[in-house]
């Protein structure tokens, strides 16, 4: 073969002539089938064809290799011009018309025959009768046309229990037939085509397919045009000289087509008239072939076909996998391995063009591209230049539109993917928690643990469910492992304790002195502290007031809302409360504050049961020598918190509120005041063990095991009480709302108010005294670390 | 300029292969061939590959003046690149996504030669705008 040198526009038409018949998309061979119609289509004679393949190599190779195509083309060429053929005038003749394919209308009538009966064979589904579209049928644009012949087949077509693929190849017009048609009118008509360029040869190219399909035997293997030609396809137009449009095409033929005047074609003329623009439109009897097609998978029309069931749809087409997948490719338009309605109508309409033999489009054809959701049945464009789309599906939109159509389509994924994601977002949003609540009354499953596992605890405002809601509020803190403050308000008499305790770091380094106690507090004694009196506030809701948070140091007083709670709490402790500056933040039960010389472990200990276990703790606090700074206070806080107590459990039984209002206030306090030095010992922790006080390391431990022992010990009922007194207080502390029956709305409201109020300052408390909490924990890690070191030496 | 770009399997066998035409293919191959091993190097450490992780192997032949970079994705699919720019992470990033849409079709079989023709032109727009 010698070398070939083609020209420019040689080359292109080449190129486009072997893209056509390399429907196997394997850019190297062409199937011999396309090959052979394709000369065909070039009348030549028969011999002459031959001769050329021989020239060419082709029957020496056995198929058409690119340059053997390239080659028979231009022999093809030289052919028609009417050079004699020869292997040199390949190169020789110069200035050779590019070759010219056209339709000879002979082949006509048996192509439609036989090409029916070869698509039955080749694609199995076709039925031999296509029902050729009524000649009556008016043309209203070639959508109808297909339409009304695609009706009779898609009522056979359905009835087919072969694979649903195939069938709407006979159902859908197929526009290479009218196509066709056209072309083998016109070549009946003019025996030639005028050659505007490469693009008419498309047509013909493919009326000789189909012609030849019919009666050649090598096409047998091959995809062969749809078989009714009298379908109304939907290409009308040629392709232009896109490489793989061979719609254009049609449009040049159907303007000479009309001229054409046949009774089956004149149907076909008009409709193809009609969509001449929009070869890759899909009608509206396809669009509902399609759609129920989609809905035999997918019954919800806005629903997604998943890629799986998608591909094994689409295989039963017995397309080649590769097309397939470009199919797909071109179809899912987001990208998202599933298929919308409309992206399920482009790929099936795709698979129909690709069954009756059109090439798959680089790109997606505007009119397949799936609808932005706005526009549905709105936007149809027109037929992008160089890009044959069909018309959307099935409104006629002007093809004015496609200007905006890009940009919409180009949102429309935006806009899909968007949608997903507020689906997604709606999702998250509806899974994220709000701020919820917790309820700390939980008690741990290990009372040694300090940590409670929260749990959102209602937070509606219901006066049912108010007092229970403050209650647990303020029992939260009490009950929070990981706040002394919860350990401290309901102990009423701890918090004189307390109180002592904490004016005494107050008064020098409010700092971490009680806290750094507390911290070094037995947390088990806080836990199990917190277990009790949580599950007192869990068991007993209404009658358990929360503790009040620890009094806070004034002076050292960070927070001012505390303080401010201290003050209007701090009635009768007054001094006390002064002094309540470095409650320990720990949380270990705090003995209760008639235990005056409670350690300060106890007093966290004893906010847990700050009223109840005022009489057990003193026992305990003198065991604490360490705590004896804190038990001078514990005894001063004690004695004020044991008359507290004393009135709390007085008045326990009773929901006072007023009564309370000191032991809440104190209770409160108190727990404000140790949360404070919880938090200002936190940092300090051993070193602001003042008042004389050594680091509580090694001495802690055994009390806080002690104490825990005792605290556990500590009848629940103390803890009851104390919570009820505690809870009655805060509930005093506030204008009564569940019991101010008689009182007009403002009071109601105020109290309301006021209890606002105070659920944020104690949440507040409560959070501070958490991060005490997690402090006192670290330190006593720490410290029993250096206990562990010391130990060997402790034995000496 | 030449460019090559390699997607590679996790079985470290070539899903899809492209490169500028020149001779430089046959030394590209085997380079990549190597990078592999540095891929399976620092896969072993332990690094968190799963983002974008640049493999800069330095210049390999001191004539040539290229970099071979490295990306791996989680499923441990590799992409090589050779290139004569530094932007290197970017190209990567779309070239990882482009291969996701790959994977997205249901009609590509993992393990399969990439085919896909959105694949290919992404991989043209590379490889035009590094060259």
């Amino acid at each position: 073969m010698e070398g070939l040198t083609l020209s420019d526009a040689e080359q292109k038409y080449y190129s486009d002539l072997f893209s056509y018949c390399d429907i196997e998309s394997t850019k190297k061979v062409v199937v011999n089938g396309r090959v052979l119609e394709l000369f065909r289509a070039a009348q030549l004679p028969n011999d002459v064809v031959l001769q050329i393949m021989e020239l060419c190599g082709a029957t020496r190779l056995g198929y058409f290799g690119r340059s053997q195509f390239y080659i028979a083309l231009k022999l093809v060429a030289v052919a028609q011009s009417g050079f004699p053929l020869r292997v040199e005038s390949i190169n020789t003749v110069k200035d050779l018309p590019l070759p010219r394919f056209v339709a000879s209308k002979n082949e006509q009538e048996p192509r439609p025959a036989a090409s029916y009966s070869s698509d039955s064979e080749n694609q199995g589904s076709y039925s031999g009768g296509v029902i050729p579209p009524p000649p009556g049928r008016g043309q209203v644009k070639k959508g109808s046309v297909s339409h009304d012949a695609v009706q009779p087949r898609p009522s056979a077509d359905q009835q087919e229990p072969a694979s649903p693929v195939v069938s709407p190849q006979q159902s859908p017009p197929t526009s290479p037939h009218t196509w066709r048609k056209h072309n083998r009118h016109p070549s009946g008509g003019n025996g030639e085509r005028p050659l505007a360029g490469p693009g008419p040869f498309w047509s013909p190219f493919a009326d000789s397919q189909s012609g030849s399909a019919a009666g050649d035997a090598v096409w047998a293997g091959h995809s062969p045009p749809p078989p009714q030609e009298n379908w109304v396809s939907f290409a009308d137009t040629p392709p232009t000289s896109t490489l793989l449009s061979m719609h254009p095409a049609s449009v040049q033929d159907q303007t000479t087509v009309r001229t054409v005047a046949s009774a089956t074609t004149a149907n076909e003329i008009r409709r193809q008239s009609s969509s001449y623009d929009d070869p890759w439109k899909i009608t509206d009897e396809q669009r509902q072939y399609y759609v129920n097609q989609f809905k035999t998978i997918q019954p919800d029309l806005n629903g997604f076909i998943p890629g799986s069931a998608a591909k094994e749809f689409f295989t039963k087409s017995k397309l080649p996998i590769l097309e397939l997948s470009h199919i797909w490719e071109l179809s899912d338009f987001d990208k998202d391995g599933a298929l919308t309605l409309d992206e399920f109508c482009a790929a099936f309409h795709l698979v129909v063009a690709r069954k009756n033999g059109y090439d798959l489009p680089e790109k997606l054809p505007e009119s397949l591209m799936p609808k932005l959701i706005d526009l549905e049945d709105s936007a149809d464009v027109g037929d992008q230049p160089g890009e044959v789309g069909y018309s959307g599906s099935p409104a006629e939109a002007p093809p004015s539109k496609s200007p905006s159509m890009p940009s919409l389509n180009q949102t429309w994924p935006e806009l899909n993917q968007s949608s997903e994601q507020w689906e997604t977002f709606s999702e998250r949003s509806s899974s994220s928690q709000t701020l919820t609540q917790f309820d700390s009354n939980i008690a741990p499953a290990d009372p040694d643990t300090a940590i409670v596992h929260p749990v959102p605890i209602r937070m509606t405002p219901s006066k049912i469910h108010m007092q229970e809601m403050e209650l647990k509020r303020t029992g939260s803190d009490l009950t929070n492992p990981t706040s002394p403050l919860l350990v401290k308000p309901p102990d009423l008499s701890e918090e004189n304790k307390i109180n002592s305790s904490v004016k005494f770091p107050s008064g020098n380094t409010v700092d971490g002195y009680s806290s750094s106690d507390s911290f070094t507090s037995d947390p088990e004694q806080i836990g199990s502290s917190v277990t009790r009196q949580r599950s007192h506030s869990g068991t007993s809701p209404d009658n358990t007031a929360p503790p009040p948070p620890p009094p806070r140091p004034q002076p050292s007083h960070s927070r001012s809302s505390s303080l401010d709670m201290n003050r209007t709490f701090a009635v009768t402790t007054g001094q006390q409360q002064a002094g309540v500056v470095a409650h320990p933040p720990a949380v270990p039960p705090r003995p209760q504050p008639s235990q005056a010389p409670g350690p300060s472990v106890h007093r966290p200990v004893d906010a847990d049961g700050l009223i109840t276990h005022t009489s057990t703790s003193p026992q305990q606090i003198p065991e604490q020598p360490n705590f004896a700074d804190f038990s001078q206070f514990e005894v001063f806080a004690a004695s004020n918190v044991t008359e507290e107590q004393d009135g709390d459990a007085e008045k326990h039984p009773e929901v006072l509120l007023v009564e309370k209002a000191s032991d809440p206030a104190s209770s409160l306090r108190v727990a404000k005041t140790d949360s404070k030095i919880e938090d200002k010992t936190a940092a300090s922790a051993p070193a602001n063990m003042s008042k004389g006080t050594t680091p509580l390391a090694p001495p802690p431990k055994p009390v806080r095991r002690r104490l825990k022992s005792e605290d556990e010990l500590r009848p629940d009922v103390d803890e009851h009480t104390q919570k009820t007194g505690v809870l009655a207080a805060v509930l005093a502390s506030q204008p009564s709302i569940p019991r101010s029956v008689g009182k007009d709305k403002k009071a109601i409201q105020a109290s309301i108010r006021r209890n606002k109020e105070t659920n944020t300052v104690l949440a507040r408390l409560n959070s501070e005294l958490q991060q005490q909490l997690k402090d006192v924990l670290e330190e006593r890690i720490s410290l029993e670390v250096q206990l562990e070191q010391l130990r060997p030496f402790s034995h000496l | 300029m030449a460019m090559c770009i390699v997607v590679i399997a996790k079985e470290n066998y070539p899903l899809y292969i492209r490169s500028t035409p020149t001779e430089y293919t046959l030394k590209f191959y085997y380079m990549v061939h190597t990078s592999l091993d540095v891929v399976d190097e620092i896969s072993a450490m332990g690094k968190a590959l799963v983002y974008q992780r640049e493999l800069y192997l330095g210049l390999f032949y001191p004539t040539e003046d290229y970099k071979v970079y490295g990306y791996m994705t989680s499923s441990k699919v590799k992409f090589v690149m050779v290139v004569d720019s530094s932007n290197t992470a970017l190209i990567f990033q779309k070239l990882h996504n482009s291969y996701t849409d790959v994977m997205c079709n249901p009609f590509y079989n993992p393990g399969d030669r990439i085919q896909s023709r959105a694949f290919d032109n992404t991989v043209t727009l590379m490889m035009i705008q590094v060259c």
